[in-house]
């Protein structure tokens, strides 16, 4: 959250520019807030999202500069001058990423809270490695929780998700390599 | 019964498109104007005097607003809510306040609130508040806090049993002797069905903002009962009914855990009525698995007569429940009114004990979490047949199946008090054991111990009883409701009091909607969760949503089909009676040719110019419906499971599971349903238990302590289903979303205590656990 002058626990503000899912912000924040808290507290890209306090969840998974970072444990002073991906910007307005497709055709959400993590964390896997084993595919995802779905189905939406891109290139917005 | 096309079929939800581009909104990410934060000071002793706090440098801190303890919501607040009070909590034991009140009884009681311009500055705040503590010994141990030398969490009751149900044991006794007698055996076993924290992945959270103007609070709140929370929040605040509104925006994961009223929402409401902002919490992990409530933690005795062929002639059950330091809603009735009356499970059982006690402890309060109370019982009754089992050298498939309830038998009263609606336990049983290719599991098995190693095989027939709840089962009555209009272009809005939150019902309900209105899908709406445009409704939890939210929906469709059929009749000038409804379109049966569709008729009846002036304009009706029993779905679960000889490391090979749901709606939805409760189940069995050092520190409370299952974790499962209509409503549903649950827990540990060759070993099966079993004998 971006305060006024503040009293005796406030370091001082830093400036950082960060472009997010193609768009360029520039903001001035507390060294100690989070790169997820900057994500969704002040640009509303709320999409991304808090599931622990110890970095295991993965519900937070965005890309910093391509690659999957847990946001929660990345200060936002750190993404300055560096480009962030969110889950709003895996695709274009109005298109879904395969990814996102495997999701919805094959029942790999239920109450859609670990989902927007999972879907940027099987982003960075299918980026590694574009055919993975169904094992590949669960050990990738080691770092995301999901208490609803059991994970089967999450392997199935992400099989079926390297199975559309081999077959298309899909970039999102402002993010790739 | 006319649902056709739609239903059944494994469509894809429409929730989806705006989970999985992260555009949906869930509680923290509403911002009002003006918004406040509020963050939350909670006890780190497990149990201890509160002497004196001080809260002059938070309240001083730049950006607060306000700092509250429980002497400032005296009279203002009332006690956190408790359905059903039992024993010597009718006179207060284990009722209190939002806030802690001269004692703290649990790590994470919370004690104070900083309410302040961002989060940030909350905490800062929250830092700086001075309690001063005087610990005290805890009562830790669910057993030992029974005795009279236990540390007392209520010092004027003398004891922390809350109650107990001791009947005579004259009956049970006599069977026991005869059997015997008659050459039988009597098997007896401990077990602990451990503590567990939920762990939704959202956690908890609120907004609440009050308008002084009008007076009227409004509540956006992660829970799992928006009516519930609605009318017991405006009592405890103080405001009549009408001024308050409920409304749950996404929620992301319940299990049970958001089937309540908390502290913290009670004090984000209090906060917001004297500030006049709109105040904000949000729980972090951490605080969720000390603050939200846990669930399980019950201690059972089981003994279990059975003639030398295997028939069982009698059960005695003595359970104890640990509910934690506080009542929350239902925590004092889950082993007693949920648990105990499924004792017996699947089997046919003629003469049945069952005693209990009810006993605080200095931990987190328990409540319903998956299965409330039936997974215990599941887990008891599962375990025995075991052990019957293995005491006659039989096969549990064969001992299970000649103790099951007879198809024939339905309904059937159960000696434990449940009356079952419908089953064919044999059929799930033999698909389970077909689909498992169960004899060649055991002859795997055998050449696998001749070669030293350890496999087990695992079998759990289970029951439960869900589509809560029937007539006279709970004080405020379980009922479902649903509203639903047809608007004049033929678009259909739903308004249902169930409140889904991954269930999936906002496509569920669609098909049904679709197949009785023979219309698009895509024509209808399902809305849910807030309190000014649903009808009065309880929630969803209790495997309840299809069952009885569903059957509501279906009697407000039936009763707009009918006054459609009429307005049709008039249009077409027949007579009602012979009108029939199919593809879209009214007609005389028999004469196709002659029709008028379905939206010919909205607009006929919305625009009401050209309706017979005996018929009411509008297409509009709520209808609430109220079941006069529960469902009861079933199944066989199969687990095979492999132990390493020298890590004590188990790992699940195979997972087989049939289960009875009754009718699917999506079978596509009904398999995630199972998944995710086998997720859970086996999670209970192999990895998660909530721990506690002897002066009350929750040791596993944070995601690094507490194993919840990952990807690499879980089997593949191997799911397949029998439909066994019930006949408790007119789909035919019994609920699905925790029978995963509770049929998986026991085929694990039956499994493992085959692989080890022993008679039975406490969850979870970490591998130190059976190593020190293994080499112990």
């Amino acid at each position: 959250m971006i305060k006024a002058n503040g009293g005796p626990s406030m370091a001082m503000k830093r400036e950082i520019t960060v472009t997010v899912n193609g768009q360029q912000h520039q903001s001035q924040v507390e060294p100690r807030l989070l790169l997820v808290h900057y994500l969704r507290d002040v640009l509303d890209l709320t999409g991304t999202h808090i599931g622990c306090d110890t970095s295991q969840c993965g519900a937070c998974t965005v890309l910093l500069n391509g690659e999957s970072v847990k946001a929660c444990t990345v200060l936002a002073v750190q993404a300055d001058g560096c480009e962030v991906t969110t889950i709003e910007g895996l695709a274009p307005e109005g298109e879904l990423h395969p990814i996102q497709e495997g999701f919805w055709e094959k029942h790999g959400l239920q109450c859609g809270f670990c989902t927007p993590g999972m879907i940027m964390a099987s982003y960075q896997l299918l980026k590694n490695n574009p055919n993975p084993t169904e094992a590949e595919i669960r050990k990738g995802l080691e770092g995301n929780i999901c208490r609803c779905t059991g994970y089967q189905n999450i392997v199935r939406a992400v099989q079926y998700a390297a199975e559309q891109m081999r077959t298309e290139a899909a970039a999102p917005v402002g993010g790739g390599e | 019964m006319g649902v056709a096309a739609m239903v059944g079929t494994p469509i894809k939800r429409r929730e989806d498109p705006r989970l999985i581009t992260g555009r949906a909104t869930y509680v923290d990410d509403i911002k009002l104007p003006g918004m406040l934060h509020m963050a939350v000071l909670r006890s780190p002793y497990g149990h201890a005097r509160i002497n004196g706090i001080n809260t002059e440098a938070a309240r001083n801190h730049p950006g607060v607003v306000a700092v509250y303890t429980a002497e400032d919501v005296k009279g203002a607040v009332g006690n956190v809510a408790v359905a059903a009070p039992l024993g010597l909590m009718e006179k207060g034991m284990g009722i209190r306040g939002p806030l802690a009140e001269g004692k703290v009884r649990f790590y994470g009681d919370p004690v104070a609130v900083v309410i302040a311009d961002d989060r940030y500055t909350a905490r800062d705040a929250r830092d700086l508040i001075e309690v001063d503590y005087e610990p005290l010994p805890a009562a830790i141990d669910l057993e030992k806090a029974m005795q009279p030398d236990a540390p007392v969490l209520y010092e004027e009751f003398g004891t922390n049993v809350a109650m107990g149900i001791h009947p005579p044991t004259d009956e049970i006794d006599k069977v026991f002797d005869q059997t015997k007698a008659d050459g039988g055996v009597v098997v007896k076993q401990r077990l602990v069905n451990q503590r567990l924290i939920p762990n939704a992945m959202e956690t908890r959270g609120v907004v609440a903002e009050f308008r002084k103007v009008d007076k009227k609070l409004t509540v956006w709140s992660s829970s799992q009962i928006p009516h519930i929370l609605r009318n017991i929040l405006s009592a405890l605040v103080g405001l009549p009914q009408h001024q308050v509104r409920v409304v749950v925006p996404e929620v992301g994961g319940g299990f049970g855990s958001k089937l309540n009223i908390y502290p913290e929402e009670m004090m984000a409401a209090y906060a917001t009525m004297k500030t006049g902002r709109p105040v904000k919490w949000i729980e972090d992990r951490s605080e969720n698995m000390v603050a939200t409530i846990h669930g399980r933690d019950q201690i059972d005795y089981v003994e279990v007569a059975a003639t030398r062929d295997g028939k069982i002639t009698g059960l005695k059950l003595y359970g104890i429940s640990d509910l934690g330091a506080y009542s929350q809603l239902f925590t004092d009735i889950i082993m007693i009114a949920l648990g105990f009356p499924v004792a017996c499970g699947a089997y046919d059982i003629p003469v049945v004990h069952i005693s209990g006690d009810i006993v605080f402890t200095n931990k987190t309060p328990t409540d319903a979490y998956r299965g409330a109370g039936r997974p215990e019982a599941a887990f008891i009754i599962e375990r025995a047949i075991d052990l019957v089992a293995r005491e006659l050298g039989k096969d549990p498939a064969e001992v299970r199946r000649l103790n099951f309830i007879k198809p024939e038998q339905f309904p059937y009263k159960s000696a434990a008090g449940a009356v079952y609606d419908s089953g064919d336990y044999e059929a799930a049983l033999d698909k389970a054991l077909a689909l498992a290719g169960y004899q060649n599991l055991r002859a795997e098995q055998a050449q696998k111990r001749a070669e030293g190693k350890l496999m087990g095989i695992g079998l759990s027939s289970y029951i439960e009883a869900c589509g809560i709840g029937p007539k006279g089962s709970a004080p405020i009555g379980l009922y479902e409701s649903a509203r639903v209009r047809v608007e004049n272009s033929g678009t259909v809005m739903v308004y249902t009091g169930s409140s889904p939150h991954g269930q999936g019902e906002e496509t569920t309900f669609a098909q049904i909607v679709a197949d009785e209105f023979s219309i698009p899908i895509d024509n209808v709406m399902i809305m849910h969760g807030d309190t000014d445009s649903t009808p009065e409704g309880r929630g969803t939890y209790g495997s309840r949503t299809t069952a009885v939210g569903g059957t509501a929906l279906y009697h407000a469709v039936q009763r707009l089909k009918e006054k459609m059929k009429q307005i049709a009749a008039h249009m077409l000038e027949a007579s009602a009676s012979d009108v029939t409804l199919e593809d879209g379109k009214f007609f005389v049966a028999g004469s196709p040719q002659k029709s008028v569709t379905f939206n010919d008729v909205a607009m006929a009846a919305n625009f009401s110019n050209t309706l017979h002036p005996s018929i009411e304009p509008g297409l509009e009706t709520t209808a609430f419906w109220e079941p006069l029993s529960n469902t009861f779905p079933f199944g066989t679960h199969i687990c095979v499971v492999e132990v390493d000889k020298d890590t004590g490391e188990a790992k699940i090979t195979r997972f087989i599971a049939v289960d009875d749901c009754g009718r699917q709606l999506n079978p596509l939805l009904v398999e995630g349903q199972v998944h995710g409760g086998l997720a859970q189940g086996i999670g209970q069995a192999m990895y998660e238990g909530a721990v506690y050092s002897e002066d009350g520190q929750l040791l596993t409370a944070t995601l690094t302590d507490y194993a919840m299952p990952l990807t690499t974790e879980l089997p593949d499962f191997e799911t397949e289903s029998t439909v066994t209509l019930s006949p408790v409503n007119p789909l035919g549903v019994k609920g699905v979303g925790e029978a995963g649950t509770i049929g998986s827990t026991p085929a694990v540990a039956n499994a493992i205590a085959d692989a080890l060759g022993v008679a039975h070993v406490d969850m979870p099966y970490m591998s130190e656990k059976l190593w020190k079993v293994m080499h112990q004998q």
